[in-house]
């Protein structure tokens, strides 16, 4: 009686666990099938075609969109992982009451509301930076994720041990030789964790680049919004939205298979 | 000693960063909200005292509480007993079926949104399997409803992993303890995992109810322009260039999402924060 | 003395490696047993199937002549001190320990009242209001005994209480525990692989190796009349040897007989020889047949460790006298301290040897 009992519960759980997955990826379901599906009109089902995958890569305001976002985002999450583990680097060396302030600085914009954020970048630029251009949605990225990128950082500069680049400098290395050669290859998977991080959060950014950008300049998030507003879902965002979705899934996987080989490594 | 004290100031890049766009930034919104325009910039509390008298942002800020907290409890009723149910599941597909649920964290919003418009609109999906079926089609598009069950789907990763990091930590022999002194499944449950995992549950309701309480995006897409929320009527303004008013209504937002912080700072999970 | 709690041909495997196999026990009210072993020797799993956490896949619990081996642990009256203690971190020392009473609805001065005497008994008086995380790995270890002494269970379970002490700590609170025990009058079944705190602190000690007893016994009689070479090896050191039994009270070992005091090995019969390394005595070497060198010397501060090599064996020695390494010696040992065991043959035993 107890063994069925327990045997209905774990069906009940694994019951839930499906059915809010399926809830989950309902959305992302929705759009790979539509992204297949000849009707561009409706969502009616009338047939298997790829017509919507080439309506992307004729759109050249999407694929424009595509690079802008990119380059934002490896640009951006670059900048901040150097800056990022730099600061780390140095947040170690500080006492304890400065690195608790530094700390609690880096957590506002994490914590803070996006909107919040963003139009005080917005009228920060144009009182103080003559307006908006490429450059302040870059700068409005770059803190966006620093503190993600200092998150991933963080925790392995301080597992690091020092002794081991102590013992570099005592082999006759200089501070920036130990750090290369010593230091850096033991916190690479944090450094490479945080600029994944980052470029993603770039990717997936909306709110502050809608505030920061300069007229015309599109994203593909602020491209789908504007285009989404006015005239509602475009044949091409399914297309678009289906290869993202492959995309992210290579980038987590890569990702957590990198982690899951460095973790048994410890082990 | 010599080493480490030159170290310190390979923080300092990042130091003078956050000082002048995180800092400077936010002490310019309290210039903007403080003062009566561009050209005149006598102190003022007219902004602020307007934008909590106006009818039109009182409603917005009424939607914007109650879809906030909706949808933040419906978030924390979801999520909590699946925590607990994947950290029953075995440890190798424990890690799989995690990762399944943070990773639409990962996929663009703005995409997300417009897929569950797809469904829920007037002549999207839902209603189309619903007539075929031959029910009467369901108008959620552009409602409140719409709204949070947006806010749901795209908040619920949030809710859901700092909550399951602090439940999977929890020693199980404490549990254990538990019973042996007494305790059956329901007291185990109220006396001991429950609180233990407060630290997550409180970081959770931040990570969802702060972003739920300030989106304009969302109420855009699925309330379809005719719901307005506090973030919406700030970024009209914004577009509007009436940037000191909009900048007092974007400090009240503010404060409400330092109340929240004040509430829960000390309790909250720190290592929830991390997301993968 | 009547059972307390009796474990029936209890088996159980995790992942298809058996951990218990035909295992019976029973345990006589007010005794302090212990589960001794190495391990994954099956002792803690023996605990936790009596405490409820683990189902047996065969065989019955009877606790005060009841079966409970279907029993949930809350339903249990015993208590567990668990190894590294599982306080909980949210709750202060008082509420730590009022925590079963609290759950059976104990009136408020009756809790107040047991709080105070189970923290004087621990010697924590003033302590209540602290947070367990304050405190030191002794102080916790008392918290948890309080903890789970209030309900005043018929039997304590201790998982390897003592290991996460430093020596010293873990050497008093042997004492306490024992002290405990006699105060409160109730049944200890207590969990170690320390062969020297199961001596100390034991009416009854159970030796456990890969999921069988190997001898059940007194401290005294465990050391002293190891039944087979696994017990022998695992309590205390000791010098194992081949030996062949003459005859009755005659020995023969490393070439040279012996007078001892065993019978009933029959004529001729190949045995084990236990001698422990402080029974054996050094002395000129015209004053023994058995004749060897001494090759190795360490001081051990209440005694000499030497090993000396006779006919091809290296035996291990314990002496308050010193002798230098090359030094030639004779071996001598008192006959009743020439342990004899019959070599190993049935299944049980044979796993035991198969240790190291």
């Amino acid at each position: 009686m107890k063994r069925i009992l327990k045997k209905i519960g774990s069906f009940i759980q694994k019951f839930y666990i499906v059915f809010l997955l399926i809830l989950l990826y309902l959305p992302t379901a929705v759009l790979m099938m539509m992204s297949f599906n000849k009707n561009t009109e409706s969502f009616e089902w009338t047939g298997f075609s790829i017509e919507k995958y080439k309506m992307l890569f004729e759109n050249e305001d999407i694929l424009e969109a595509v690079g802008v976002t990119i380059g934002i985002g490896l640009l951006s999450a670059l900048i901040s992982t150097v800056l990022g583990t730099l600061a780390c680097i140095g947040i170690i060396a500080m006492g304890r009451k400065l690195q608790k302030l530094i700390k609690t600085a880096t957590n506002i914009p994490m914590l803070n509301a996006d909107i919040v954020t963003a139009i005080a970048f917005m009228l920060f630029f144009v009182r103080f930076f003559g307006g908006l251009g490429t450059h302040t949605v870059l700068i409005a990225h770059i803190t966006l994720t620093l503190p993600y990128v200092i998150l991933n950082v963080l925790p392995k500069i301080t597992q690091f041990d020092y002794k081991i680049y102590e013992a570099a400098l005592d082999l006759g290395a200089t501070s920036f030789q130990a750090f290369r050669k010593v230091m850096l290859p033991d916190i690479m998977p944090g450094v490479i964790t945080g600029f994944i991080f980052a470029a993603t959060l770039s990717f997936n950014d909306f709110t502050l680049t809608y505030f920061t950008k300069p007229a015309g300049f599109e994203t593909i998030s602020t491209k789908i919004y504007s285009a989404v507003r006015t005239k509602g879902i475009r044949p091409e965002h399914y297309a678009l939205a289906s290869i993202l979705f492959v995309v992210v899934l290579l980038i987590l996987f890569a990702v957590n298979y990198k982690g899951n080989k460095n973790e048994r490594k410890k082990a | 000693m010599k080493i480490k004290l030159s170290k310190k100031w390979l923080a300092s890049p990042y130091v003078i960063w956050m000082i002048g766009f995180i800092i400077l930034p936010l002490i310019t919104i309290f210039i903007y909200g403080f003062t009566v325009s561009k050209t005149d910039s006598s102190f003022t509390l007219d902004n602020i005292i307007n934008a909590a008298k106006d009818e039109v942002n009182l409603k917005a800020m009424g939607l914007s509480l109650l879809i906030s907290l909706i949808s933040t409890v419906i978030c924390f009723l979801l999520a909590y007993p699946l925590a607990m149910c994947l950290n029953n599941l075995k440890m190798k597909r424990k890690t799989f079926v995690v990762f399944l649920f943070i990773l639409p964290m990962w996929l663009n919003f703005t995409l997300q949104m417009t897929a569950i418009n797809a469904i829920l609109e007037q002549e999207g999906i839902l209603n189309l399997i619903l007539t075929k079926l031959g029910m009467d089609p369901l108008h959620i598009a552009n409602t409140p409803y719409a709204i949070v069950i947006g806010m749901i789907l795209d908040y619920f990763p949030f809710m859901l992993l700092p909550i399951y990091n602090v439940i999977s930590r929890i020693d199980h022999r404490l549990i254990e303890a538990s019973r042996d002194l007494g305790a059956n499944n329901f007291k185990t449950f109220f006396k001991i995992i429950f609180p233990l995992s407060l630290p997550g549950v409180i970081s959770g309701v931040t990570m969802v109810f702060v972003p739920a309480i300030s989106d304009f995006a969302i109420a855009e897409i699925l309330g379809g322009g005719r719901l307005l929320l506090v973030g919406n009527i700030i970024e009209q303004d914004f577009k509007l260039g009436k940037y000191n008013t909009g900048s007092g209504l974007a400090l009240i937002l503010m404060a409400f999402v330092l109340i929240t912080m004040a509430l829960t700072s000390g309790k909250s999970d720190k290592e929830g924060g991390s997301m993968l | 003395m009547e059972k307390l709690l009796e474990l029936c041909n209890i088996s159980k495997s995790f992942n298809k490696e058996l951990v218990l196999d035909e295992f019976n026990l029973y345990v006589k009210r007010n005794e302090f047993v212990t589960l001794l072993g190495p391990s994954g020797c099956g002792k803690t799993t023996a605990l936790r199937i009596i405490g409820g956490f683990e189902k047996p896949d065969r065989g019955s619990v009877f606790f005060e002549g009841k079966d409970i081996t279907d029993l949930a642990p809350h339903k249990r009256n015993l208590n567990t001190v668990f190894q590294k203690y599982a306080l909980f971190p949210h709750m202060n020392v008082e509420e730590n320990i009022a925590f079963g009473l609290k759950i059976k609805n104990k009136s408020k001065q009756y809790i107040e009242d047991k709080i105070k005497y189970a923290l004087k008994l621990v010697n924590l008086d003033g302590y209540g209001k602290r947070s367990v995380d304050a405190m030191s790995g002794g102080q916790q270890q008392r918290v948890a005994i309080a903890r789970a002494i209030v309900n005043e269970p018929q039997m304590l379970l201790l998982d390897e209480p003592l290991a996460a002490l430093d020596l010293k700590l873990g050497q008093d609170m042997q004492y306490e525990l024992i002290r405990l025990k006699n105060e409160l009058g109730i049944t200890f079944l207590y969990v170690t692989h320390d062969q020297e705190e199961a001596l100390t602190i034991s009416d009854t000690i159970v030796v456990m190796n890969q999921g069988y007893i190997q001898q059940i016994g007194t401290p005294e009689s465990i050391y002293n009349e190891p039944e087979n070479a696994f017990v022998a090896d695992f309590i205390g050191d000791s010098n194992i040897i081949d030996g062949t039994m003459i005859e009755d009270k005659l020995v023969k070992f490393l070439g040279v007989k012996f007078e001892c005091v065993d019978v009933g090995f029959g004529s001729n019969k190949p045995v084990d020889v236990v001698l422990r390394p402080e029974d054996v005595i050094l002395v000129d070497p015209q004053d023994s047949e058995l004749k060897g060198v001494v090759t190795s010397l360490i001081f051990k501060g209440v005694h000499y460790e030497m090993d000396v090599m006779a006919n091809g064996y290296e035996l291990l020695v314990h002496s308050t006298k010193m002798l230098p390494v090359g030094t030639q010696v004779g071996v001598c040992v008192d006959p009743e301290n020439i342990q004899i065991m019959n070599k190993p043959a049935s299944e049980d035993e044979e796993v035991a040897s198969l240790e190291d």
